[in-house]
């Protein structure tokens, strides 16, 4: 019997041939802590009375709250950066951007590494093939403290998406769609494996980024995208890092690309996951556009793109977060963030901005924000019934312009 | 006698600790008061120590934070019974030493405000005139159990179990 994508990087890792239901200890190649857990990351270290066993292999970000919103928040982010120096570990500092995003930049996930990440959007990394998975403070203390982890080798549900996006569909709108199908506790315990095929290599890192983080909302241990298209010049792929061809799956599920419209995830659930015709309409407060799902420059771009020549509704706030200060250079550089502006957005510091209701883009009691993040539980970004509906950047924007939910083709029909 | 305080289906970390309350928001001191301030406000005021925790399917589902079943562990409780579990909760559930029973049967006997009796150890529930069986937990996370955690496991043996 062959192997999945998660038996052969968990095998490699172990040493020897491990399949699903296994518990193994292994390697982790990267520890990546995020602001939001340092104190009690640290409280755990102390405990232990443990210093980290490979300073190299551990990342800081300070993203959750950036800049620190309070003297609470700013005490911890002052002990991270004194800590960091004190053990020679990598501190990515306010502005720096979201971790997903700033760990992919810096090379610190790579194609066959296991990486772990005290956020549960850590299975982002499985867009360059690495083992991403999130973990909590204790698991995330320990694997700094011995450089290593425990884990229980997953079942994989393997996605398949066929074919090309039709335009003004995007990659949100697929991994949408996936969460849809596959449901929040489809893939429970599980790694979800995707493979593009027949036109679908074409999706591009920052692409696969998106499918990755969204596998955590249908409960994944880790998002596996099979390595193909550019991620094969980026990066130097091992030989043994495919899944077999006779590997064992729990369910697999096909996606045909070229046949999806775009998509909405409705309150209060991630796979409550609708076609915005279905919801369109619906007044919207805030817009926000950013975060580790959809915060890169090509979705700054397409936001742009449908911003272009106009201004928001006079009664929405547009925020714009990008996920990076690569990002925000970029965008400055080629001229979105100035066709960003001028369209009313309202600039963010590059980190996790608004998503998590801590200190920015608060919702007001019956607030409606259209959000191009992961998440919509109910009371996530502010009060408990205000709404978040999570789509595109392009629907984002369009949203914007319109001041309710709708499609930037919808928003031409109606000044054609 | 432990009081049961049951929830329903896919309650998430937003809804047992809201991402404005966390430790370092708040208060390493007082996060812990914010347990459910939305979904069932009033519950860090009304808990006891041993109280017991009843969810439906997919408990804890969203973030990583442990922070969330650390407020928990916080007000008193040392055993979660739900129909299923989302993995990070369950893995922090084992890691603070909150043992997580899994039983749909149980989950649907109890109705909340019950009270029962809980014997840990030898994973016996009882109501009334009736008993349980639970299942107890894997033997990987049962030995970590049994040093009080995960935690304390690694700090007493230098390994992780089973190593």
């Amino acid at each position: 019997m062959g192997q999945t994508l998660a038996e052969k990087i968990l095998s490699h890792k172990a040493g020897r041939r491990v399949e699903a239901g296994e518990l193994v200890v292994v390697e982790v190649d990267q520890v990546m802590v995020v602001d939001s857990i340092a104190g009690s990351f640290f409280k755990r270290l102390e405990y232990l009375g443990a210093t980290p066993r490979y300073p190299e292999r551990i990342s800081i970000v300070i993203d959750h709250v950036a800049p620190a919103a309070n003297l609470e928040v700013a005490k911890a982010q002052k002990e991270i950066r004194e800590w960091g120096h004190k053990h020679g570990i990598r501190v990515f500092d306010v502005g720096r951007g979201v971790c997903h995003q700033v760990l992919v930049e810096e090379g610190l996930a790579r194609p066959g590494w296991v990486v772990v990440g005290s956020d549960s959007h850590s299975t982002t990394y499985g867009a360059v093939a690495a083992f991403g998975t999130g973990m909590g403070a204790t698991d995330i203390a320990l694997a700094a403290a011995s450089g290593r982890t425990w884990l229980r080798v997953p079942e994989s549900v393997k996605v398949v998406f066929r074919g090309r996006l039709p335009k003004g569909v995007t990659a949100k709108d697929a991994a949408l769609e996936m969460v849809r199908l596959l449901t929040a506790e489809g893939a429970t315990y599980m790694a979800v494996e995707i493979h593009l095929l027949d036109g679908a290599e074409a999706l591009t890192r920052g692409e696969r980024m998106t499918l990755a983080n969204l596998t955590v909302e249908a409960g994944a241990k880790a998002g596996l995208v099979v390595p193909s298209g550019e991620i094969l010049e980026m990066y130097q792929v091992p030989e043994w890092l495919y899944p077999d061809p006779d590997a064992r799956y729990q369910e697999v599920v096909e996606i045909d690309l070229s046949s999806l419209t775009p998509r909405v995830s409705v309150p209060f659930f991630v796979d409550n996951v609708h076609e915005v015709a279905q919801v369109k309409g619906k007044r919207v407060d805030q817009v926000f556009i950013g975060t580790c799902t959809n915060g890169r420059i090509e979705d700054m771009r397409a936001a742009a793109e449908v911003l272009r020549g106009r201004r928001v509704a006079p009664w929405v706030r547009l925020l714009v977060v990008p996920a990076s200060s690569q990002v925000l250079e970029e965008a400055a550089r080629d001229g979105t963030l100035l066709t960003l502006l001028e369209a009313g957005a309202t600039l963010g510091t590059p980190g996790c901005g608004p998503c998590m209701g801590r200190h920015m883009g608060v919702l007001a009691p019956g607030e409606v924000c259209v959000s191009t993040s992961n998440r919509n539980f109910r009371g996530r970004m502010g009060a408990p019934d205000a709404e978040i509906y999570l789509a595109s950047p392009r629907v984002a924007a369009a949203s914007a312009v319109a001041g309710y939910l709708t499609t930037p083709e919808e928003l031409e029909e109606a000044h054609a | 006698m432990p009081r049961v305080f049951k929830f329903g289906d896919q309650v998430n970390t937003d809804d047992i600790l809201p991402g404005k309350y966390a430790p370092f928001m708040v208060g390493e001191d007082r996060f812990h008061l914010y347990a459910f301030a939305h979904l069932r406000p009033g519950f860090a005021q009304e808990v006891r120590p041993g109280d017991l925790l009843v969810f439906g399917r997919n408990a804890g589902l969203g973030s990583s934070r442990e922070y969330a079943p650390e407020a928990l562990k916080r007000l008193g409780i040392r055993a979660i019974i739900a129909k299923s579990y989302a993995r990070i909760f369950f893995r922090n559930l084992v890691n603070l030493g909150i043992v997580p029973f899994e039983s749909e049967e149980v989950v649907d006997a109890l109705e909340d405000g019950d009270e029962v009796e809980l014997d840990l150890e030898g994973g016996v529930l009882v109501k009334g005139e009736r008993a349980f069986r639970l299942r107890p937990p894997p033997p990987f996370l049962l030995e970590a159990l049994k040093e009080g955690s995960l935690l304390d496991y690694y700090k007493k043996h230098g390994r992780f179990p089973g190593e």
